[in-house]
Order: C-alpha cells, then sequence, then structure tokens
C-alpha cells in the first residue's frame, strides 16, 4: 500500500490537527485604529471583541497615539456591567524624565496621575505633545477580567514625547476595586480626540 | 469505503494549514554570541525583518555574558547597518541591592541617559565572573514609520561586576522620521562572549 502524503494544499481547510488548536501563545483578538476618535472601546462580544474568561491575561498595544490637542493624555477606563467606564480604581503612577536640552532629568512619583477610589479615567502617560511627529507608545496588561471574585489588576508601561520635548517614560499600576467582571475597556484623550494610532488587544493563553 | 488516518509522517511535508490561528508573536531570527563584538539585526539580512511587516518589535536578552566588565549598548542604524548614530532622547532609572544586603535603592541615572545623542545607548552593566550575565527584553515601537519619531522601551536584569542586581529601565525615542532598519547590540569594550538576542515580530491583525 503506497503512503498517502499530505501538502499545504491537502490541510488548507483544517482548523486544528488533533489537539493542536493554535500555535503560539500570544493571540491577536482586536485592532482598533483612531482616526479623529474620540473613544476607542473594546466591548466583549461586540465587534469580534473578546474580553471574559477565554484568557486569564489581556495585553493592550499602543502604537504612535497622536492626539489631536496639545498637552493631553491618553486614558483609559473600565466597565464593570453598566454602560459607562467609571468602574472604581486605585493606582500609582511614577515616570522618570528627560528634555531633548539636557537641561533637566528626574525620577519621581507621579501624585498628580495616580487615582484614590476613583471612577475617572487613569492617565496611560503624563501629556504628550501634538507636533506631527510626537505621540505615545506601550502596553497594557489586564488580569483575570472576568473574575467575581478578587479586583482586577492592571499594569501600564509607555513612552510619550512630551509636549515641552522630554522623553517620558511613564509606569501606572492599580487594581479595579471590584468583584464585578469587566467586560469592556475604553481609551481616549483627556481632552480633544485621538487623531491617530493603533491600540492591538491580544489575549495571553 | 475505508477510512483514511493520516499519521506524523504523513504530514511531514506540510509547512502551514491555512485555518489554523497562528500565535500573535512570531520569531524572526536568534544571535548566538560567540566572543562578538556586535550583534546585528540589519532589515532584509539573513533573514531578518525590521520594516512595516510588523508595528512592534520585541527583543529578549538571554544571558549575555561579557569578555570584560562593561556597558550592554545598543543603537539602530537608518541606513542599513552602514551608521548605528541616531539621534535619541532617553531616561535612565533604576533599581539595585547589593548581595551582601548592605544597600538598595531606586534613582535616576543622569550619567546614562541621553538628550539628542547619537552614541550607544547603555541599558545595562555586566560582570565577567563566569556565572554573571543579563538577561533582559525591549520593544521597539513602529522602527519604519516615516511620520513619528520611533519609541523603544527597555527592561534589563543586570549581574553588575560589583555584586549587585540591578534592574534597568531604559526607554526613549529615536527623534527621527527617517525608518529604522538595522538595530544593533554590544559592549562599550571588548566582545560578548555568550548569549543569545531573540527577535520577534508582534502581529496586528
Amino acid at each position: 500500500m503506497s503512503i498517502v502524503k499530505l501538502n499545504n494544499r491537502g490541510v488548507k481547510d483544517a482548523t486544528a490537527f488533533g489537539s493542536i488548536t493554535g500555535l503560539g501563545s500570544m493571540t491577536f483578538i482586536k485592532k482598533l485604529t483612531a482616526s479623529s476618535s474620540a473613544t476607542l472601546s473594546f466591548v466583549d462580544g461586540s465587534s469580534s471583541v473578546v474580553l471574559d474568561n477565554t484568557y486569564k491575561e489581556y495585553v493592550f498595544t499602543f502604537n504612535n497615539i497622536h492626539p489631536q490637542t496639545d498637552n493631553t493624555s491618553p486614558t483609559v477606563g473600565f466597565r464593570d456591567g453598566g454602560t459607562d467606564y467609571d468602574a472604581v480604581k486605585t493606582t500609582t503612577a511614577f515616570r522618570a524624565q528627560h528634555n531633548e536640552a539636557d537641561s533637566d532629568a528626574a525620577l519621581q512619583y507621579n501624585g498628580g496621575d495616580d487615582l484614590a477610589q476613583s471612577t475617572g479615567f487613569q492617565k496611560l502617560s503624563t501629556v504628550c505633545g501634538n507636533d506631527n511627529d510626537q505621540c505615545y507608545s506601550g502596553t497594557m496588561h489586564l488580569f483575570n477580567p472576568s473574575s467575581t471574585t478578587f479586583v482586577k489588576h492592571f499594569i501600564i508601561k509607555g513612552n510619550v514625547t512630551d509636549t515641552s520635548n522630554y522623553s517620558v517614560n511613564d509606569y501606572q499600576a492599580g487594581y479595579i476595586n471590584t468583584t464585578t467582571a469587566i467586560d469592556g475597556v475604553q481609551f481616549k484623550m483627556s481632552s480633544g480626540n485621538i487623531d491617530s494610532g493603533d491600540i492591538c488587544l491580544y489575549g495571553i493563553n | 469505503m475505508a477510512l483514511v488516518k493520516y499519521n506524523n509522517n504523513s504530514i511531514s511535508a506540510v509547512t502551514s494549514a491555512a485555518a489554523i490561528p497562528s500565535g500573535a508573536m512570531t520569531h524572526i531570527k536568534t544571535l548566538t554570541a560567540s566572543s562578538s563584538s556586535t550583534l546585528s539585526f540589519v532589515d532584509g539580512s539573513s533573514d531578518v525583518v525590521l520594516d512595516s511587516t510588523y508595528p512592534i518589535y520585541k527583543f529578549v536578552l538571554v544571558s549575555l555574558h561579557p569578555a570584560s566588565d562593561g556597558d550592554l549598548q545598543f543603537q539602530c542604524s537608518i541606513d542599513s547597518g552602514s551608521n548605528y548614530n541616531v539621534a535619541m532622547t532617553t531616561v535612565y532609572p533604576y533599581a539595585n541591592h547589593s548581595e551582601s544586603g548592605s544597600y538598595s535603592g531606586v534613582t535616576y541615572f543622569s550619567d546614562g541617559d541621553q538628550a539628542n545623542g547619537t552614541s550607544f545607548q547603555r541599558i545595562g552593566k555586566i560582570g565577567n565572573d563566569n556565572d554573571q550575565a543579563t538577561s533582559g527584553e525591549m520593544f521597539l515601537f513602529s522602527p519604519s514609520s516615516t511620520t513619528f519619531v520611533k519609541h523603544f522601551i527597555s527592561r534589563v536584569s543586570e549581574s553588575h561586576p560589583s555584586e549587585y542586581i540591578q534592574d534597568n529601565l531604559v526607554s526613549g525615542y529615536f527623534n527621527t522620521t527617517s525608518a529604522i532598519n538595522a538595530v544593533q547590540f554590544k559592549m562599550a569594550s571588548g566582545n560578548i562572549d555568550a548569549g543569545k538576542i531573540k527577535l520577534y515580530g508582534i502581529k496586528n491583525s
């Protein structure tokens, strides 16, 4: 009996090989591209977004977020069952900064950007400039958003071209102080629109 | 009709299966140091992809061990590796703790940053005792953009020559709207005796 060998064409319709259902532990879920956008929202079950107990960790990437308005910050809010992104958060914020003129450099706790049991949006960075080449890039990890037992932690890091021509490396972390599942995440500028940039959502197995 | 069952041998010619979701993080290239003066990733050379194929690139540094005590550095190129001298503004905070427990702290390292400098950027310092090495990661955002500056964020854990751990959080932006198409790592003096640097691309679709 001759051996039947398969090639790529022979398996083009396969969606799984036995126990292999996907390759890699980081799965792309959704990309939202800003175009003078007031908000960019990821809502579980809407527009192919998965943000539930499918993954225990989700990663958002921010690529070249460019604001319409100078001196504004990208921000994030979380939805815990209603339609508003007003889940209560307690957070920390610190940053390192250094200007292009080399006249200032510092590492400091950023008390103006942290939250204490607040429903407000969390800043992802200090103020971003809106010169044509200025933008913010970074990542946010959101852990176990569907838990109905625990608070939900998140960790943010990014780098921004500050309005005053600083390189600012921002770190924020915190927890969403609710045992209600988080089913939506929204991003917006502290004022004005997001002119351009991509935000991608990934699930981590 | 008899049921045809395929085994591993029958699918040995298969290199892809279109409908099976692949991971969002793709391994591109691993460079292994062996008394190497430089380790360079140049787009289009030796299977390296460093262009608009991916919006975000991740470098993973694994147990880099130097021939001599000294600084681990990197720079980028906009001319395919002919020159590594792109202007960057960077920040350099770190935390450290000695093996003896006699000191620890978090501080800003002003001698390690750059203000629109074109030098190689230090991201760690490594001892060359047989067991000393450094490991970490670095993200490079949208290197091919011809609109925005290019942000990078690194975190490198070093075994310092003076027997302490230092957690280096170096980040910044390359202040150019030209596309970056090569990245080079090296020691400030002497070779990288051993270790690996791995390059991954992170998909956004």
